[in-house]
């Protein structure tokens, strides 16, 4: 039974969703809007899960010394400070703790750990992405064979298109690259969409009628 | 050969550190990059621009700091644009950083508006934006899908209160606005998936004029939006950014940030070209040696 | 002075005649609107009424007179009474979150104030008093309007008596047709009550807004919602026939019938790079992208780690799986458990082979990268949802020496994956990847029917192409309408 009774969850809970598409009535709507509920506090009990399990790992990594521990002090420590942060603030020259109003938004030293450590951090991991894109150019990018010969011919006019030291050749790469972007490329992903579509369909089947089980482990 | 063949394997730290020097020595250098402004990004401003002062545009920031360099000009440019001609705005930020963005974003641009400016000739006195009166930051709620979808019915449904815990039927702003259908437009400004949901479940349900600003990745996915009519305009990347920075006459980070990019391009296609060249050199080098 | 008198008097006459001109010249109403239809909008949950009618002969053309359309409907005088219960409510709701708001900041200082503020911390915690009285307060009323509600159909059948039209909408000229949405919740000012006779008039309006004529009333309607959406035909049409295709193939598959498919070699891989792995002694890394439990790549990313962690188990080596979101974490931990004790090797499972790291995208990241560049996984598995952060996994992989393999319906981190893994399984090739490793007939069974369907959307672009195409040349017009078959409305 332990087994059992989450494919019938799945299975009727799969088919109520199939046939609220078709069901625009208002106690359809309202059967559907209760279940959207659902899935926020499923959400947030799991969020908690997820903390726990975040905060058991990093106090095991430092109790074994795995290799760079140190580093999980600044983890745990991001965590707790930010809530402590979130939750306090300075009000009529006072500071205490604010746990059901929003106050603690402009605390100072939540705004200051935002702005000036966030931040930075964050647009640093993703600028990281203009050196990769670049060095992964440099090696994927090379006339092996036709097809990787018109990859690159279509990278390398992508990325000249809006180059204005081409002078009166500009405009043409630019019409040569939306040309290439409004019908190659868009016919290939239409293709691959409509894939990605039928395969979709195809696994909520799978899952609704119990074909597909390896989300329970089978 | 040898010296094809170590072309062929670099070691890639070596582009990486070109490619450092070029961004630097570009982003100190005082280049002009000369723009050319694409259709979808003057759609956009020509939209905003024609509203009257008084109507309303619905910005939702939902982008986290690690796409600030290319979305964060797109929201300064566009939300002055908006205050200097007296429309206001409702912001959101249903992303998980988001309100720390939208929160900055409001608060250096509440500094930017103390000040007088004159843009495209039109010289528009200081003044200080209030929230309640010329904008309402609506805040963060997890599950953005359903948020954008109860803000259909009600933005007082998500939303009960504003950011700063002011009920929204107390700001004055808000007075006789309950949905999207007292906005002019709205304009998501988004890096993933709050994009998708903002065009389906928002726009596909309730019908409103919609624009983009998106990262320069994620720019050429939406373009099919734009011929389906379902958006208005998608300002694309920082060049997309800076387009708009340069209609406004407002030149900011977008612009001073196009030359890196410019040479960041050059850059890519020069490593291409000589890994090209390394690769057919050895290529010819191993065939003589064959014969 | 003769001559000042005389100027003045033809001045005068002249003004007189020029006030005379200009009220002959007050702009006349425009010709009304007529033929104005009600009917209930269909395919909906009820709520709303569509309003169309004949524009007036003075918009855009005749005297060109029309500004806009002002839709109205009558409105019995009981809706008002309903609107003061309504009032009401919302404002004790109001008045409840207002005190509990200022209770909550000032009860936290209380003690720490004094003079003007601890007066005021002290009057708020003492106006919160009144909280539980006004809850029982809210709890009446919601009552009273629930009940004054279902008198609301009653009320509109005492048509032309007690009530009065009111505008509902403005539609600008040019433009024949208005929906009157209303809201479903009662408690919400634009409350639109179902099976009520509704009448809808519209008034053309000139310049000057006085300047209006009204059309005739419309006949009754009833709004209500319905229990088919007859726009999304089409959709249903499909699901029954590609539900029909699965079962069918699944019987097949059940009766023995070989099913060919072809190989993929991402999915050969990975049972190699497991190898790999084990040889190396060094670990497995396996992410499941940032998307959540709802999303399909999700879904069948669950279904490839079972089997590899079951492999992983038997191999002896260690599984390393980060995760995203924390229900997926839930899930993905149950399923390697399964797996290692499928396997026969509960044991050798540990809580913190699988755990959550953060919903921030590039936090996220950071601590994958760390984990890829401390622990050199030999192989490195990329399935589901991936956004901007694809490259920096896949370069960094790369640069640790592991193999890499992707799979993800993201068509824009597509190329990303393509340029940087050693293979990539591209959209559906991910949803099939659970059938080919399990290779069990009965997930062959719905591949196959994945492949027909293909071939049927295939075989539908073709003809609508040249339906559309041959119908618009010899125009022909249902050959031109084939499109239309294919339209889902929402």
């Amino acid at each position: 039974m332990r087994r059992q009774l989450p494919f019938i969850l799945v299975f009727a809970f799969g088919l109520f969703m199939i046939f609220q598409y078709f069901v625009p009535h208002e106690s359809s709507e309202r059967a559907y809007e209760f279940l959207l509920d659902w899935t926020t506090i499923i959400g947030i009990f799991a969020l908690a899960v997820g903390i726990w399990s975040l905060v058991s790992v990093t106090i095991e990594k430092i109790k074994l010394r795995k290799p760079a521990w140190q580093y999980s002090f600044f983890t745990l420590a991001g965590l707790f400070l930010m809530i402590l942060f979130g939750f306090t603030a300075k009000v009529d020259g006072h500071w205490g703790f604010h746990f059901y109003t929003s106050e603690g938004l402009q605390n100072p030293m939540f705004r200051s750990f935002f702005d000036y450590i966030l931040t930075p951090i964050q647009a640093t991991m993703f600028s990281m992405l203009a050196f990769f894109i670049a060095s992964a150019a440099y090696r994927a990018f090379r006339a092996r064979n036709v097809l990787a010969t018109l990859l690159l011919i279509a990278a390398l006019i992508m990325m000249m298109r809006f180059n204005p030291f081409l002078g009166p050749v500009g405009p043409l790469f630019e019409k040569t690259a939306n040309w290439l972007l409004n019908v190659p490329s868009l016919a290939a992903n239409r293709a691959i969409i409509i894939g990605i579509g039928l395969g979709m369909v195809a696994t909520a089947l799978k899952v609704i009628l119990g074909i597909e089980r390896g989300y329970m482990g089978k | 050969m040898i010296t094809y063949d170590k072309l062929m394997s670099l070691d890639r730290r070596w582009v990486f550190l070109f490619l450092a020097l070029v961004c630097v020595g570009a982003y100190i250098s005082s280049v002009e990059v000369p723009l050319r402004v694409n259709k979808e990004v003057n759609k956009i401003y020509n939209f905003i621009d024609t509203l009257k002062p008084g109507q309303i545009v619905f910005i939702a920031i939902d982008y986290d700091p690690s796409s600030q360099a290319e979305l964060h000009p797109m929201t300064y440019a566009l939300s002055e644009q908006c205050f200097r001609k007296g429309i206001k705005v409702i912001y959101t930020a249903l992303s998980q950083n988001g309100p720390g963005m939208a929160d900055q974003a409001i608060r250096d641009i509440g500094d930017s508006m103390k000040v007088d400016r004159t843009y495209n000739g039109v010289t528009y006195k200081g003044r200080a934006i209030k929230s309640g009166v010329d904008y309402v930051f609506l805040g963060y709620k997890a599950y953005f899908a359903i948020q954008i979808l109860s803000m259909g019915q009600d933005f007082r449904l998500p939303f009960p209160q504003d950011y700063y815990g002011k009920p929204l039927d107390s700001l004055p702003m808000m007075n006789g606005v309950r949905n999207y259908s007292q906005i002019a437009c709205v304009v998501d400004i988004g890096a993933g998936n709050i994009t998708d949901a903002w065009i389906s479940y928002g726009q596909g349900r309730f019908g409103f004029p919609m624009a983009l600003g998106t990262t320069g990745v994620m720019a050429p996915i939406y373009y099919p939006y734009l011929n389906s009519g379902q958006l208005m305009g998608i300002m694309g990347g920082l060049l997309g950014a800076a387009q708009y920075e340069q209609l406004c006459d407002n030149p900011g980070l977008a612009k001073d940030g196009m030359r890196v990019q410019l040479f960041g391009h050059m850059v890519i296609i020069l490593f291409i070209i000589v890994g090209n060249i390394g690769f057919f050199m050895s290529r010819a080098a191993k065939k003589r040696e064959g014969r | 002075m003769k001559r000042i008198l005389l100027t003045t008097t033809f001045l005068l006459l002249l003004m007189g005649v020029a006030s005379a001109q200009a009220d002959s010249a007050a702009p006349s109403p425009p010709a009304p609107p007529t033929g104005v239809k009600a009917v209930d909008k269909p395919n909906d949950h009820g709520h709303a009424v569509n309003i169309s009618w004949d524009m007036s002969p003075d918009d855009g053309k005749g005297a060109n007179s029309v500004v806009t359309y002002d839709v109205f409907r009558w409105i019995p005088a009981y809706m008002d009474s309903v609107a003061q219960i309504r009032a009401g409510l919302s404002g004790i709701r109001d008045t409840i979150n207002i005190l509990d708001r200022a209770n909550r900041k000032w009860s936290v200082l209380e003690e720490h104030l004094t003079g003007d503020s601890a007066k005021l911390a002290n009057d708020s915690v003492v106006a919160a008093q009144r909280i539980p009285q006004l809850r029982a307060d809210l709890k009446r009323f919601r009552q009273v309007l629930a009940s004054a509600v279902e008198r609301l159909p009653e009320a509109h059948k005492t048509y032309p008596e007690n009530g009065s039209w009111r505008r509902v909408g403005t539609v600008p000229a040019g433009q024949g047709k208005y929906s009157n949405v209303g809201s479903k919740e009662y408690e919400e000012p634009d409350y639109l009550p179902d099976f009520s006779d509704f009448y809808y008039r519209v008034d053309a309006v000139g310049v000057v807004s006085t300047t209006r004529s009204s059309s005739e009333v419309s006949a009754p309607v009833h709004s209500s919602g319905q229990w088919f959406n007859t726009g999304r035909t089409t959709v249903l049409v499909f699901v029954l026939a590609f539900g029909f295709l699965t079962v069918l193939f699944v019987r097949k598959a059940r009766a023995g019938h070989d099913l060919y498919v072809r190989p993929l070699a991402g999915i050969d891989a990975v049972d190699d790079a497991i190898g790999r792995a084990t040889e190396m002694g060094r670990p497995i890394l396996y992410l499941l992208g940032a998307g959540t439990a709802a999303d399909i790549a999700t879904i069948a990313s669950f279904t490839i780690l079972a089997r590899v962690s079951k492999k992983v188990a038997e191999y002896q080596t260690t599984l390393i799986v980060p995760c995203y979101d924390p229900i997926v974490m839930s899930i993905a931990q149950d399923i390697v458990k399964t797996g290692y004790s499928d396997a026969g090797r509960p044991d050798a499972y540990k809580e913190d082979m699988v755990f959550f790291i953060t919903q921030s995208q590039f936090a996220y990241v950071a601590a994958v990268n760390g984990i890829m560049i401390r622990d050199l996984p030999a192989t490195n598995l990329y399935m589901g949802k991936f956004y901007a952060e694809s490259l920096i996994f896949a370069e960094t992989g790369a640069l640790a020496g592991s193999i890499q393999i992707a799979g993800t319906d993201e068509v824009a981190q597509l190329p990303f994956f393509v340029v940087a893994c050693d293979y990539t399984l591209i959209g559906e090739e991910l949803f099939a990847a659970s059938a080919y490793l399990g290779r069990e007939p009965l997930l062959l069974g719905t591949l196959k029917a994945q492949d027909y369907a293909k071939a049927a959307v295939l075989l539908l672009a073709i003809v609508g192409l040249l339906a559309v195409n041959v119908g618009h040349e010899a125009n022909v017009e249902w050959l031109m309408k084939f499109k239309e078959l294919f339209k889902v409305i929402d």
